[in-house]
């Protein structure tokens, strides 16, 4: 959508604003109307209006808001979660306990919500994954041209949907419809560790195997955008070339657009890693809470941080109990963090995506 | 095809065009049925959640008592009442999110596009939006909690909610805000410029208004997708069956938490209760994806 525009750009548009500013001035002095008295007052001593200052000011301050918002965010969790990992009873990082109820004696440990978080995150990206770059190519390289805009738009339909009502599809629609699969798969293949009988009732449907699925739906939508970007960037003359050299369909795209595309596609599906390890509303509805702990089987239940932090907010109401659940949420802010962070630097370090 | 090619009766020079052999042509086959049934799976939950929704929810919504009236005074298992209470709760909620969030997502990107250049504070600006955007929304939450609640001692409200969907808003609203600043055309700047014109009023009277369909329709669906978060409610607002305007104090009601707290009800009445909040919300985002698509045609600049 951008790129018709971007081309009508004269070379050297990438300039940036200060740049820009900077060029401005000497064009203004070269004009053949004789200068404005203020005009070699601007060249010589920079006289700056008042009102470009507090605009600048504004609009720098924005920006620093935003890198100050960040650390706040990472400095207030830590200095809230600090005063209750001091009362722990067990070890935070091993302990597979989570007991928050009685404040003199927290027992709390992460490992089992690391545990689920990342199986059902993975579960999700698992599926979502093919698909997406499936769809990616559809949109960029298949679809007919007239209508790849409205499928499009039809992708980012499912984004559009909030996640509470995917929960509850996937508890109330989606459950029951997975079970007598998933009782196959135990009755079958029980004897493979992930499709063993897990810790909740599969009739239910509350079980991590149908969680991931959700998931997967919900961050379609993220990974076909970024992929689809950077496709719809592949350039031409290779397309042409592989054309010219008479190759399929399917070879133009396995030599000029998957190799392009390979980092930006990593890209998004580590975008949407970070958006399945987020994932709440969605995950904590579905999801049965199990009293055993997790057992590495897709039909288990459980919680993962999102989760167990949703659940038990309404109740905070000590804030030593509170203070376990935010140590969660700093451990999920910084996984989320450093998924993220990975995922731009990918991008980062592709000059040919800008 | 061996025998193809040991054919006595073959042609001594090769045709210019040789035809694609059979094994390239069923894998690019494959290869097209798999891309074409990957967005074709992709649909099917799309549909089958839209529909199920329809299907469970419209009922409900029919009913005329459900936009005017609340939930007050109805015992789990009644019939009837409304939804009232938390679409004033939903859109308030977001309308007060966007207020705070507008101003600072457009100075945000008028930073980045005419100020930041390649500075330091710039490229710092710009990776710490990637990451605002991928920052789980119950943390956001947690967040708005540790400084709200614990440490200025404040209730929650719904003016607390806002707060934390600001965090969710923000980096949206920064994202698109950017991409349209940057397709305005340098020579409109330019000319501005050169009519002596302060940068700053350049940028409030030339870029923003060319820019601003495409603003106004990325303010519109960060608002519908905001509107849909259940996390922060959950953390920072209780449950009101009833009423209640006040922004400031006490507990609200919204869609989201509707479903929620329904979601325990286990009598005919919450199931048509959870559903019908479940389809007014996406009615609600819908209208505002429309108000979008509305917006960015009446607004868009002339190109000619």
């Amino acid at each position: 959508m951008n790129d018709p525009v971007a081309a009508l750009r004269p070379a050297g548009s990438g300039d940036t604003g200060a740049e820009r500013g900077a060029a401005a001035a000497p064009t203004a002095s070269e004009a053949p109307i004789p200068p404005t008295p203020e005009a070699p007052v601007t060249t010589k001593a920079p006289h700056v209006r008042p009102g470009d200052r507090i605009f600048r000011g504004l609009a720098t301050g924005s920006g620093v808001f935003i890198v100050v918002l960040i650390g706040a965010i990472g400095l207030f969790l830590i200095l809230q979660a600090i005063p209750s990992l001091g009362l722990d009873n067990v070890n935070f990082l091993t302990s597979r306990e989570w007991n928050t109820t009685d404040p003199t004696n927290l027992r709390f440990g992460i490992l089992d919500l690391t545990l689920v978080t990342v199986v059902v995150a993975v579960v999700a990206l698992l599926i979502a994954m093919p698909i997406a770059l499936g769809i990616a190519l559809f949109l960029t390289q298949y679809a007919p041209r007239n209508l790849a805009r409205p499928f499009a738009y039809v992708i980012d339909l499912l984004a559009a949907v909030p996640s509470i009502v995917f929960g509850l599809w996937g508890l109330f629609v989606l459950g029951p419809v997975l079970f007598p699969f998933s009782e196959w798969l135990i009755a079958n293949l029980g004897w493979i560790p992930i499709f063993a009988k897990g810790n909740v009732n599969v009739q239910l449907g509350g079980t991590i195997f149908t969680a991931g699925i959700v998931v997967a739906v919900m961050i379609l939508p993220i990974i076909t955008a970024v992929s689809r970007e950077v496709f719809e960037r592949t350039p031409t003359m290779h397309v042409e070339g592989a054309i010219a050299l008479g190759a399929t369909k399917w070879e133009v795209v396995r030599t000029t657009v998957l190799p392009f595309g390979k980092a930006g596609y990593v890209s998004a599906s580590m975008l949407g890693l970070g958006r399945a390890l987020g994932e709440t509303i969605a995950v904590a509805i579905i999801l049965s809470t199990a009293t055993s702990s997790f057992g590495w089987s897709l039909f288990d239940g459980g919680s993962t941080f999102a989760s167990k932090i949703a659940l038990a907010a309404p109740e905070f109401n000590d804030a030593r109990s509170a203070g376990a659940y935010i140590a969660a949420g700093l451990v999920l802010f910084v996984l989320t963090f450093v998924v993220n962070a990975i995922a731009r630097s990918i991008v980062a370090g592709h000059k040919e995506y800008e | 095809m061996s025998t193809n090619l040991a054919d006595p009766q073959r042609l001594a020079t090769p045709p210019t065009f040789q035809s694609v052999s059979v094994n390239r042509r069923i894998k690019n086959g494959i290869a097209t049925a798999l891309v074409w049934g990957a967005f074709l799976i992709a649909i099917i939950p799309l549909v089958w959640v839209l529909y199920t929704v329809i299907q469970r929810g419209f009922p409900v919504i029919l009913d005329g008592d459900w936009w005017q009236k609340s939930m007050s005074g109805l015992l789990a298992r009644q019939q009837g009442g409304g939804a009232y209470h938390a679409i004033y709760g939903t859109l308030v909620q977001g309308l007060v999110c966007a207020v705070i969030s507008v101003p600072i997502g457009i100075m945000v990107a008028i930073y980045l596009v005419e100020y930041g250049g390649r500075s330091r504070l710039s490229k710092a600006t710009t990776f710490m939006v990637d990451i605002l955007t991928g920052v789980p929304s119950i943390v956001a939450a947690l967040f708005v909690y540790t400084v709200w609640i614990t440490t200025f001692g404040l209730s929650r409200s719904a003016l607390a909610v806002s707060l934390a969907l600001v965090l969710l808003m923000v980096p949206v609203i920064v994202r698109t805000t950017e991409e349209m600043l940057k397709i305005v055309p340098d020579e409109l700047r330019e000319a501005s410029y050169a009519l002596g014109i302060p940068k700053w009023k350049t940028i409030a009277k030339i870029v923003i208004p060319t820019a601003l369909s495409g603003i106004l329709t990325g303010i519109m669906l960060a608002l519908a997708r905001v509107m849909g978060e259940t996390a922060p409610v959950l953390v920072l607002a209780a449950y009101a069956p009833f009423i209640n305007y006040n922004l400031f104090d006490g507990p609200m009601a919204s869609l989201p938490l509707m479903m929620v707290n329904e979601r325990n009800n286990p009598t005919a009445a919450g199931f048509d209760r959870i559903w019908g909040a479940a389809i007014t919300l996406v009615v609600l985002i819908t209208l505002f994806n429309l108000l979008a698509t509305v917006i960015s045609r009446a607004l868009a600049p002339k190109t000619k």
